[in-house]
Formats: structure tokens, C-alpha cells, sequence
């Protein structure tokens, strides 16, 4: 079987690769990219742990095609920080201790990032729904939903801590 | 030394960033399927699609002639074990059972129970080569429920299984396991004492520890049988001795080391895929790698036990208890060792009652071999026991914190199972409850408010830690537990605190099997307590040593040496003059003073405290579709003292949740073939941020007087009391005593329905 030739930008790069008909993205993210930030928890798009931004919407990269990648502008877990400064996503998840084991936390780093891209001042119960479909075991969503807040309200050049 | 005195702390109760922190939110944490190696083949695990089934053959021709199949094994690839306990995971275990469980010998037990694993060049070819490997199956009766298992006539698993702990011992095979019993008092005399008394019938199904992350390993073996494992898991000492043991290899041979770990809540304490992998390693000459999906991780692993819980509880007229009797019949899943015996002995021990008598059965059936799931036994007998207190109450017209409170144990209090408590802060709890503003929310119409109380002992055991101190004055802590909720932050403010410098100059890593002394796993809410005790003790010595090192330098005795603040200074005038020696300092000065400064410390600690909570949940119960919505939470908890008091709040929070889960929704479910229906996070539905409202952790320090810092484990109760605290709100909401788990909207909408038809219908 003949591999497929893809084109495509991921995390502001240019990036080409080939892949089987049907590699998933995230097949293609973790097995021929090397960018193993996503990750598998069900294949199946229950648990949001691949999540990835496609042309500004969040996917969860397992129910994806790699051949669908083709000409779209990709944005995983590894492109969210610039260089060495987190994103404010990222650096309130440590402040407020919002990971424990720190499977999901890619998944909820992508999400929450697409969430702020769109919606500046987003309410807890707007936060929890956007989330919903990423699941962690650890934390019971509290401090990640306190995490994602108080990463809007600095974004937004508030100090108030949630 | 104590650092008890909490005012005198500088690093431990604070809130610093976990060290691991910056790598698992850029996405660089290497977790089980993140690991690879040049060269590496694929395993994959084919599995029975029977719940009971003999093997009558395998032919695996087809498959190994298969382009790009380097290996494929089935039992024959493993040496037959003899029956032998086994102590190096959490609860009961049997070599010879782990070994049949990884993969199936003579007959299947399960639905999902693996018969053969193929290695290849990729995972689709792997994938492939499954379908061409031929098992002849003779299906047979098989048996999926707890009490149908127990029956005379059902179905056997196992012709080798006799009860244990009967007398006289059977002469038939059978499905129960063990009978184990506790008694304390006279329960005759507890019974005539009894002026009220109260007797109900609760049930649970098995409901998995849900990590996210799959099992995962990569194993790669050498031409001269030397083994490197790398797998996510509770413990890489506990990998390297269970498969040691199943694949008949010196434990030196092999070397585990410890990816990060994606979550277990005790589902990691057991092995799956890392005696397949190394079968398939040894026979290809190439490293393997195996990563389970979801479904292979419902069917194949976890979860925890399914049960039946009968309570009899008796009182006085002023609500003291005065007898108390239960019987437990915990699903083992194939193979025995459920955790009924820690069910038996949690049930009670939040109360001091005087006539006890405990009863509990273990009891095999074909379905998945149950694992730890956090305080693992706890939440089922709680379950009961807690509902049957606020029945209790109710029948009693005694508020139910009160109950709580007038029988709750103390120090001095014996519990039936043995011990008598000391530094317990039970009744603490209960009183912070009652005290808490959480109770001043007014209920509207359809809400209720639930409380209920758990207890797990928590453990300590084997730990290993070194502490170095490196030229330029920074630490590393060097210790061999997984961290799996953020202990390396804890280790390292330990450390931090004994050397008086900057959590930052404290890096600690868990290192692997070759690389750090003999570790217990991670589990039973040991490694704060254990392991930091053992970090404490290296970090103590060090201290001991950079004092020698500064009396060396100042030429004057080391008892004359005092350490503060990461300085030496001479411990009085008599000692002599001298500018304070900092850490740094010394540090640069060890190579002529002596050589590197660090040690390393063995325990076997002893001395854990136990944990207590008490749970306040409030609902509101849709009467029209019958669900359930968690409205304000608060849990409760003696946690002795909060290291890094984020991740003790994060334990308490997760715990909860889990434990709502198992409440409101998780359930194994089985088609009549004895199939599971639900192997997916679709349909076997965890809480989901939308689900929940924030949960709050309230942290009672009654510190534990055998652990330097005074910490004791905090992981495992938060999962002992919600389910009760859930179905007594539910009850307050309501009216309804829902007392199968779980109270899912189709059942508790069914019990609406039977309790008061719908006025609709009614009308018409």
C-alpha cells in the first residue's frame, strides 16, 4: 500500500510527511512526528487527551486522519508556549497545582487555550461545559477550572486570583 | 529530629510549583507509550471473546508466517508456577494467579482475558497477525454475578479452589475463596442490650480506577538476558519482581524504570503487558513495545470489587451504639483476592461500639481479576454502613452529625479488627462539620443534604532515599516511588526544610531499579509518609556531615557545630569565633574536607497514621429524568500535616469525584453471553467537568507524631464516604433510599415512579 504525501503547517512550521490511509493524526503526531505531547486515552473521542487546534477549532487529533491534515494549520500541546515563556494557560495549571498525574493536562492545556482564543471573560459554568469533553481522574476539575479563570483574568490584565 | 512545631517552618505548608510541573504542561513528560527504541517492534494482545471457556488449542502458524511478525506467544511461553503468596503489590496476590492472568493457561476467565500476544514490525501488521491465530474454544457455563457465584451448583472456575477459614475444611471446589471474620465483644449480649435496631441489604457493582493513560511498556531483552523495562506503573521494584518471577529471571537481570505514570488510583499495582513484552522481546532478539487501548484496559484490567453489604446496627434509645453485625460477599473477579478483608475492617472503625461481629466472603467469578482501586474494600462497606447510620438517624430522629458524634472513636477506642487508636482525629471531623458554613445553605424543593464519614488505615513500609549534595550547593533527592499526584514536590520540600535552603536548589527525581535502594510501590497512601520519611533521614545525615565538614574547617568539635538556615555556626562563645559556613561554601569545599557530601537511607517505616473524613453533599434531584446534580460539596479530612497542602486539597477533590462517579453513574455492565457492554469512556460515563461544582477540601492538621513533619497519608479516604453521603442526600431530596449502586438517572427515575406516580398519569 502506497503511503500519502501531506502537506501541512504545524505549530507555525512547515511540515511534511507521509502516511497509510488510515494513520490517524494522532498516529502521524506520535509515531512519525515525534510530537508525543498528545496523547491516547481512547481512540475514540470520549476523552480529549489528543486534543489539537485545526484552523482555530479544537479536534481531538484520534478521530482525525493524518491525510486530512493537508493544507491546514495544526496547533499541538509542543507550539502553545512561546520558546521559553509559557503560555498564562500553562503557568496557572502550576501555580494552582491543576495537574496531578499530568496525562490529560495537554489535552486541557489545547482546550483551554482554543476556550480564552474565543472567549476573554468566560464564566465557571462556560468553562465547564467547554472542558467537558476532556476528562482528568485526578483533580475533579477544581483547580484546572480555577487554573483556566485566573489565566483569562491575566489575560485580560486583572490580578485577581480565583 | 521533629520538625512537628508548624511555626517553625519555612518550605513545608507552602505552595511551591511541582518540579515536574513545566515538562507536563509543554507536553515533554515521557509517559509508558511515549518511550522508543531503535529497532522496535509492536505487541499486540489477542483476547477472549468468552466470559468461560476451555483452550482446547492454539494455532499460531498462520499468524508467525505472517510478513513482518517476529514473534508470537501464547502460555507455552511461559514456565508453569507454583501457587505462592506473593507481597510486593497492594493486597492479596498469587504468582501463580498473576501469572495465569497475564495470559490464560488450560482456560479463559473473562471476557477480555488475553490468550496470545504477536510482535511485529508495525502495529497494523501486529493487528492483523491477531486475526490469523486459531482458537478452538470449548465454551462452558459461566457465572457473572456475586451471589449467583456462591450458589452450590454454579459454575466452578477454579477445581483447585477450597474455601479457606471454614471448618471443616470442603471437600468440593468452589467459587468463595476465603470466609474471614472479626469479632470484638459479645454480639449476643450487644443484641439484648439494643433498644432499637435497624437491618438492611445494600449492593454495588464493580466500577474501574479510570487513569486515562493506558497501560503502556516498551521491554527489551539482550542476547545475554539482560532486561531493561520501561513502563508506566505504581512501581517499577513491583514490575521487576513479577517478572522476575513469571519469566523465571534473576532479579538482578532486569532493570525497570519508571516512566511517568498517567494515573492508576491502585490499577497500576499489578502488571499486565510487561511479561508479554518480554516473552516477545526474548523471542524476537528486539525491543517491544505494547500499549493497550481503552477497550483492552475496561476488560482486561482493574476494576474494583462488585458487592453485597448487609448492616445490622442496634442503639440505645439516646442513639449510642451498642451492636453492630455485617456481612460482605466482595467480587474477586477469576481469580481470588478481593479486598474484602480491609472492607471488613473499615466498616466500623469510625465508631466505638462494644459487640461487633464482621463476617466477610471472597468470592471468584468470570469477570475481570479486581485490582486496588484507592482504599480499596473501604467505599463498598462504607457504603453500607454509612447508609445505614443515616437510617439510623432518621428512624431515630437524631441528627445525623450527632449520631456521628456520640459514637464516633477516640483515642483509647478499640476497633473490632484489633488495634486501639492513638492521634486519631475522627471525631474532629464530625465536629468541623457540624461547625461548617456549608451547612447554613438553605435547601429548596427536589434538594437534599447528605453526610457520611470513612476511615483507611494508610500504610508505611520499605522506602529508599539518597540525598546528594552537589558541588555548587544545590540538592538532589534521589528516591524510588512513582510520583503520581505531585510527591516529588513534597520530597523536595522536605529535604528543603532539613537543609534550611530554597526548595528551588532541591531537585528530586524517582530513579530506577539499578539506581536507588529497594522501594515499596505507591500505594495505600504510603510514599509522603514512607518515602518522605526516608528523605527526611538522608537529608538529616547530610546535615550531620556538612557540620563535621565546618568543624573540620574551623578545626574545633562537630558537636560544637549548630545548622541553621543552610549555615553552620559555632554553637556558642565557647565554640569559638567564626564567620557562619554556608551550604554552598561547604559544598565547594568537600572534595578537601572528606569528598562528596550525601547519603542514602533505608527504611522500613512503621508508625502510619491513620486517615478520617467526614463528607457534606448537597443535591438536587431532577424528578422528571432522575438525575442527580451534585449542588456544593465539602469534604472533611484529617490529614495530619499538609506537606504541600495544593496536592492534599487535590487528592481530597479527586477522591470525591471518583467517589460521585461510583455513586450517581460507573458501572461494569454484562450482556447475558457474559460480554462487557460498556468497555469505553462513552458508555462507562466518568464525571466530567460540567458535572461537578467546585469541591471543597478542608484540611485538619493532627499531626502524626511518628512522622518528622507529622504527615500522614491522605490519598485514599476521600473515596470512602461520597457514595453515602450522595445516596443520604438523595434520600433527604426525595424521600427515596436508593441502596444499589449506582443511583443512576434510569433506576432512581424507576424509583420515583414506584414511590408516587407521575400526576400526569394520574389524571387521566
Amino acid at each position: 500500500m502506497s503511503k500519502h504525501h501531506v502537506t501541512t503547517t504545524i505549530n507555525g512550521e512547515p511540515v511534511e510527511y507521509l502516511c497509510e490511509a488510515q494513520q490517524t493524526m494522532l498516529d502521524v503526531l506520535r509515531d512519525e512526528l515525534n510530537l508525543t505531547g498528545s496523547k491516547e486515552g481512547c481512540g475514540s473521542g470520549d476523552c480529549g487527551a489528543c486534543t489539537v487546534i485545526v484552523d482555530g477549532n479544537i479536534v481531538c487529533s484520534c478521530l482525525m486522519l493524518g491525510v486530512e491534515a493537508e493544507g491546514k494549520t495544526i496547533t499541538t500541546v509542543e507550539g502553545i508556549a512561546e520558546g521559553d515563556k509559557l503560555h498564562p494557560v500553562q503557568q496557572k495549571f502550576l501555580e494552582h497545582a491543576a495537574l496531578q498525574c499530568g496525562f490529560c493536562t495537554p489535552g486541557f492545556i489545547v482546550a483551554a487555550k482554543a476556550l480564552l482564543d474565543e472567549n476573554k471573560n468566560p464564566t465557571e459554568e462556560e468553562t465547564r461545559y467547554w472542558l467537558a469533553g476532556n476528562l482528568c481522574r485526578c483533580t475533579g476539575y477544581d483547580k484546572i477550572i480555577r487554573a483556566v479563570l485566573d489565566a483569562a483574568a491575566l489575560m485580560r490584565g486583572e490580578a485577581g486570583a480565583v | 529530629m521533629s520538625y512537628l512545631d508548624k511555626s517553625a517552618l519555612k518550605v513545608v505548608g507552602t505552595r511551591p510549583v511541582r518540579p515536574d510541573g513545566v515538562e507536563k504542561v509543554i507536553g515533554r513528560a515521557n509517559f509508558g507509550a511515549d518511550m522508543v527504541m531503535p529497532g522496535m517492534l509492536w505487541g499486540k494482545v489477542l483476547r477472549s471473546p468468552h466470559a468461560h471457556a476451555r483452550i482446547r488449542s492454539i494455532n499460531t502458524a498462520r499468524a508467525a508466517a505472517l510478513p513482518g511478525v517476529r514473534a508470537v506467544i501464547t502460555a507455552d511461553d511461559f514456565p508453569p508456577i507454583a501457587s505462592e503468596e506473593a507481597f510486593v503489590g497492594e493486597g492479596p496476590m498469587n504468582f501463580r494467579d498473576l501469572s495465569y492472568n497475564c495470559i490464560a493457561r488450560g482456560k479463559v476467565l473473562y471476557d477480555g482475558h488475553a490468550v496470545a500476544a504477536v510482535a511485529a514490525t508495525s502495529p497494523a501488521i501486529a493487528e492483523e497477525a491477531l486475526d490469523l491465530i486459531a482458537v478452538d474454544y470449548e465454551v462452558l457455563p459461566h457465572v457473572i454475578d456475586v451471589e449467583d457465584a456462591m450458589k452450590a451448583d454454579a459454575p466452578v472456575l477454579h477445581d483447585d479452589l477450597f474455601t479457606q477459614g471454614v471448618d471443616p475444611k470442603p471437600t468440593k471446589p468452589s467459587n468463595i475463596a476465603k470466609r474471614i471474620g472479626f469479632n470484638k465483644g459479645d454480639i449476643a449480649t450487644g443484641w439484648k442490650e439494643a433498644e432499637v435496631t435497624i437491618e438492611r441489604r445494600y449492593t454495588t457493582q464493580p466500577v474501574h480506577q479510570g487513569y486515562i493513560e493506558p497501560h503502556a511498556c516498551v521491554v527489551a531483552v539482550g542476547a545475554d538476558g539482560q532486561c531493561t523495562i520501561w513502563s508506566s506503573s505504581q512501581g517499577q521494584f513491583m514490575v521487576r519482581a513479577y517478572c522476575a518471577k513469571l519469566l523465571g529471571v534473576d532479579i538482578a537481570n532486569i532493570r525497570a524504570m519508571p516512566a511517568e505514570i498517567g494515573g492508576g488510583f491502585g490499577g497500576k499495582t499489578l502488571i499486565y503487558l510487561e511479561p508479554l513484552a518480554m516473552a516477545l522481546s526474548r523471542k524476537s532478539g528486539r525491543p517491544v513495545k505494547i500499549v493497550m487501548n481503552r477497550e483492552e484496559v475496561f476488560r482486561g484490567t482493574g476494576p474494583a470489587a462488585g458487592s453485597v453489604i448487609e448492616v445490622k446496627l442496634g442503639a440505645k434509645k439516646d442513639g449510642r451504639l451498642v451492636a453492630a453485625e455485617l456481612l460482605l460477599k466482595y467480587q474477586a473477579g477469576a481469580f481470588p483476592g478481593s479486598p474484602v478483608g480491609p472492607g471488613c475492617m473499615c466498616a466500623f472503625a469510625m465508631y466505638d461500639i462494644p459487640h461487633v461481629s464482621i463476617v466477610g466472603y471472597d468470592v471468584v467469578s468470570n469477570r475481570p481479576k479486581v485490582a486496588a482501586y484507592r482504599a480499596p474494600g473501604a467505599p463498598n462497606s462504607s457504603f453500607g454502613v454509612e447508609s445505614c447510620m443515616d437510617e439510623l438517624a432518621r428512624q431515630m430522629n437524631i441528627d445525623p452529625l450527632h449520631l456521628r458524634e456520640i459514637n464516633a472513636a477516640k483515642d483509647g477506642t478499640k476497633a473490632a479488627h484489633g488495634p486501639t487508636w492513638s492521634n486519631i482525629g475522627y471525631l474532629e471531623t464530625v465536629q468541623a462539620a457540624q461547625a461548617n458554613a456549608h451547612l447554613s445553605h438553605k435547601l429548596g424543593s427536589n434538594q437534599g443534604r447528605g453526610v457520611a464519614s470513612g476511615f483507611w488505615f494508610n500504610i508505611g513500609g520499605e522506602s529508599s532515599a539518597a540525598c546528594h549534595i552537589n558541588e555548587d550547593g544545590t540538592a538532589t533527592v534521589v528516591e524510588g516511588c512513582p510520583d503520581i499526584g505531585g510527591s516529588r514536590a513534597s520530597m523536595a520540600m522536605m529535604a528543603a526544610e532539613v537543609l534550611g535552603i530554597p526548595y528551588e536548589r532541591v531537585r528530586p527525581i524517582v530513579a530506577d531499579t539499578a539506581s536507588v535502594g529497594f522501594s515499596f510501590l505507591t500505594g495505600g497512601s504510603r510514599v509522603t509518609f514512607a518515602t518522605g520519611m526516608a528523605v527526611t533521614q538522608a537529608a538529616e545525615k547530610v546535615v550531620v556531615e556538612l557540620k563535621k565538614r565546618a568543624a573540620m574547617i574551623w578545626d574545633i568539635s562537630p558537636d560544637a557545630v549548630d545548622w541553621k538556615d543552610g549555615k553552620a555556626y559555632p554553637a556558642g562563645p565557647n565554640a569559638g569565633s567564626f564567620e557562619p559556613l554556608s551550604l554552598q561554601e561547604i559544598a565547594l569545599k568537600a572534595g578537601r574536607t572528606g569528598g562528596p557530601i550525601s547519603a542514602e537511607v533505608t527504611i522500613n517505616a512503621q508508625g502510619a497514621g491513620a486517615g478520617w473524613a467526614t463528607h457534606i453533599c448537597d443535591v438536587e434531584v431532577d424528578s422528571e429524568t432522575g438525575r442527580v446534580k451534585i449542588l456544593r460539596y465539602t469534604a472533611i479530612q484529617d490529614v495530619g500535616r499538609a506537606i504541600h497542602p495544593s496536592y492534599v486539597e487535590g487528592q481530597i477533590q479527586g477522591g470525591v469525584t471518583q467517589g460521585i462517579g461510583w455513586a450517581l453513574n460507573e458501572e461494569y455492565i454484562y450482556d447475558k453471553d457474559g460480554r462487557l457492554e460498556n468497555p469505553g469512556f462513552l458508555d462507562y460515563r466518568v464525571p466530567v467537568a460540567s458535572d461537578l461544582p467546585m469541591i471543597d477540601a478542608v484540611m485538619l492538621e493532627i499531626p502524626n507524631p511518628r512522622h518528622p513533619f507529622g504527615a500522614k497519608g491522605v490519598g485514599e479516604v476521600p473515596i470512602v464516604p461520597p457514595m453515602a453521603a450522595v445516596a443520604n442526600a438523595i434520600f433527604d431530596a426525595t424521600g427515596i433510599r436508593m441502596r444499589d449502586l449506582p443511583m443512576s438517572p434510569p433506576k432512581l427515575r424507576a424509583a420515583l415512579d414506584a414511590e408516587a406516580p407521575p400526576p400526569r398519569l394520574a389524571a387521566e
